[in-house]
């Protein structure tokens, strides 16, 4: 088993669903998120709010430096995630495109790090 | 006596297949090539001596095998751990869902997976499952040698470290992949179409594995069928002087036959299965092409019925502007270039040679010319400037 992160990419300036739209759209993620437990492939999966609300802490000479915002206004910013363990790529690919489907947003697939 | 050339020629022939099996048996695409490199240089020492052994291809896959497993003993010693867990995922042969067995096809499958850049399934299928060196592939695609090493040590610590399986796809998933195992092969074969003629040839050998592994697969019939009568006019393509020659002013005499007949009753095989694809019908388009002794006796109906169906199943302009040609031969190439106008394929530079031939034959010199410039422009080919160069000094001395 394999753990994968599967981010949930929200490109910068697309304007938010109308209230209805947003209401389905987390009726659907709620969904795969209970399929995701049912199947035993669930780990952790959360919405994170706007890249306005981040606050950056930067090491410098041995002291921390804070800031306002995100690390880089970027095309997009992750909006959300969702941690899985999966057999392999495809997997992983499978419930990928599942999100993608309940978030309406496009999803990078990535694996982590094997410890052994 | 045995020399270099007949070891050469195991190597290419047995290589994909050699890999295939230490890579399930190792669960590592690297340690598989290295035991099979390893395999082939104690060959290189012992078969002079010894002779060419009864199954080439099974004694290198047993000394490639040995020689992994001594190697993972020794390192056993140093790296206990690292070792036990590179044994641990040997024996256990991955999940079977698909319905071919053959490693081989395992191997093509995670070559061409969709999750890996295409250039980089194009280079992992001819290194890993056609034997081609590194400096083979990369002269083929004209980028330095070390841009295309880094493409593959990138694609294969890719497939490691994601998790690309190695096993054929179920069956829900068959489809779609396998679209992408042709496209891989179709891919290759094009290149060498105007580039490497060498990569036409593993194209075809390609093509020929996939149909023996999959031979209940019309699409994979139909690809390689589509290669073999592409292929067989090579011979006649090209002038002496490297220029390009048009299909119509070929010499057909020139033509392969027998890739011809290979290459038909492929076409009659896979289309009798009555699940017609767009390999299938291309491939059918180059029979009919085939059929005719003469240009002026080809069958442009039967040409142009082919191309509607090709348009039912895989709608889109380049297929539309090839129809175009067909129609100017039934129905002249005023309606042909009604057709042709209404598609938004600009950038092409077939899409102008059209334009200018159907313009020319129109009787209107001026703008044909104006249209062969601008296919001039946009070809990379110089074999294709050549035959437009001449084309547009005929249009123009009218």
């Amino acid at each position: 088993m394999t753990y994968y992160l599967l981010s949930v990419v929200q490109p910068t300036g697309q304007e938010r669903p109308a209230p209805a739209e947003l209401e389905r759209i987390m009726r659907q993620v709620e969904e795969f998120n209970q399929e995701l437990r049912d199947a035993g492939a669930w780990v952790f999966a959360g919405g994170l709010h706007g890249p306005e609300t981040a606050t950056m802490l930067r090491p410098k000479d041995g002291d921390v430096l804070v800031t306002d915002g995100p690390f880089a206004e970027g095309k997009e910013y992750l909006a959300g995630l969702c941690l899985i363990r999966a057999a392999d790529l495809d997997e992983a690919m499978d419930w990928g495109r599942k999100a993608a489907l309940a978030t309406t947003l496009p999803i990078e697939v990535r694996p982590f790090v094997d410890e052994h | 006596m045995t020399g270099t050339a007949d070891i050469e020629a195991v190597f290419r022939a047995e290589y994909g297949r050699a890999v295939a099996v230490l890579v399930r048996f190792l669960g590592d695409i690297d340690l598989a090539e290295e035991a099979v490199q390893e395999a082939f240089t104690t060959a290189v020492r012992k078969w002079p001596e010894t002779g060419v052994p009864p199954s080439p291809a099974g004694w290198i896959i047993t000394t490639a095998r040995n020689r992994a497993v001594d190697r993972l003993r020794r390192e056993a010693t140093r790296d206990a751990r690292h070792a036990e867990a590179a044994l641990l995922h040997a024996p256990d042969p991955p999940p079977e869902e698909g319905p071919v067995r053959d490693d081989r096809l395992r191997l093509i499958f995670t070559c061409c997976h969709p999750a890996l850049a295409p250039q980089a399934r194009v280079a992992l299928t001819l290194r890993l499952l056609g034997g081609l060196t590194t400096a083979q592939i990369a002269r083929a695609f004209l980028v330095p040698e070390a841009t295309m090493a880094q493409r593959l040590v990138r694609a294969k610590a890719k497939i490691r470290k994601a998790r690309i399986p190695y096993r054929v796809p179920r069956d829900a998933d068959l489809p779609d992949r396998l679209q992408g195992v042709l496209a891989v092969v179709y891919l290759i074969f094009n290149e060498g179409y105007t580039g490497d003629p060498g990569l036409c040839a593993e194209a075809v050998r390609l093509g020929r594995l996939l149909a023996e592994l999959m031979p209940d697969e019309p699409e994979v019939t139909g690809l390689l069928a589509l290669m073999l009568l592409t292929e067989s006019r090579r011979p006649a393509r090209t002038d002496a002087g490297g220029a390009l020659v048009p299909l119509p002013e070929q010499d057909r005499g020139r033509w392969d036959a027998a890739l011809i007949a290979e290459g038909q009753d492929l076409v009659r095989r896979c289309l009798r299965r009555g699940r017609p694809g767009p390999y299938q019908i291309q491939a059918a388009i180059n029979a009919v092409h085939s059929d005719a002794p003469t240009a002026d006796a080809t069958d442009w109906r039967q040409i142009l019925r082919l191309y509607d169906q090709l348009t039912a199943l895989a709608p889109g302009p380049v297929v539309a502007l090839n129809r175009a040609v067909a129609v100017a031969e039934v129905d002249g190439p005023a309606a042909a270039l009604e057709l042709v106008d209404a598609l938004a394929l600009d950038d092409y530079h077939v899409f102008h040679a059209v334009r200018a031939d159907l313009l020319r034959r129109l009787g209107r010199a001026t703008e044909a010319a104006r249209e062969y410039d601008a296919a001039i422009r946009l070809t990379e080919s110089a074999a294709e400037r050549t035959v437009l160069e001449r084309r547009r000094r005929e249009v123009a001395g009218r």
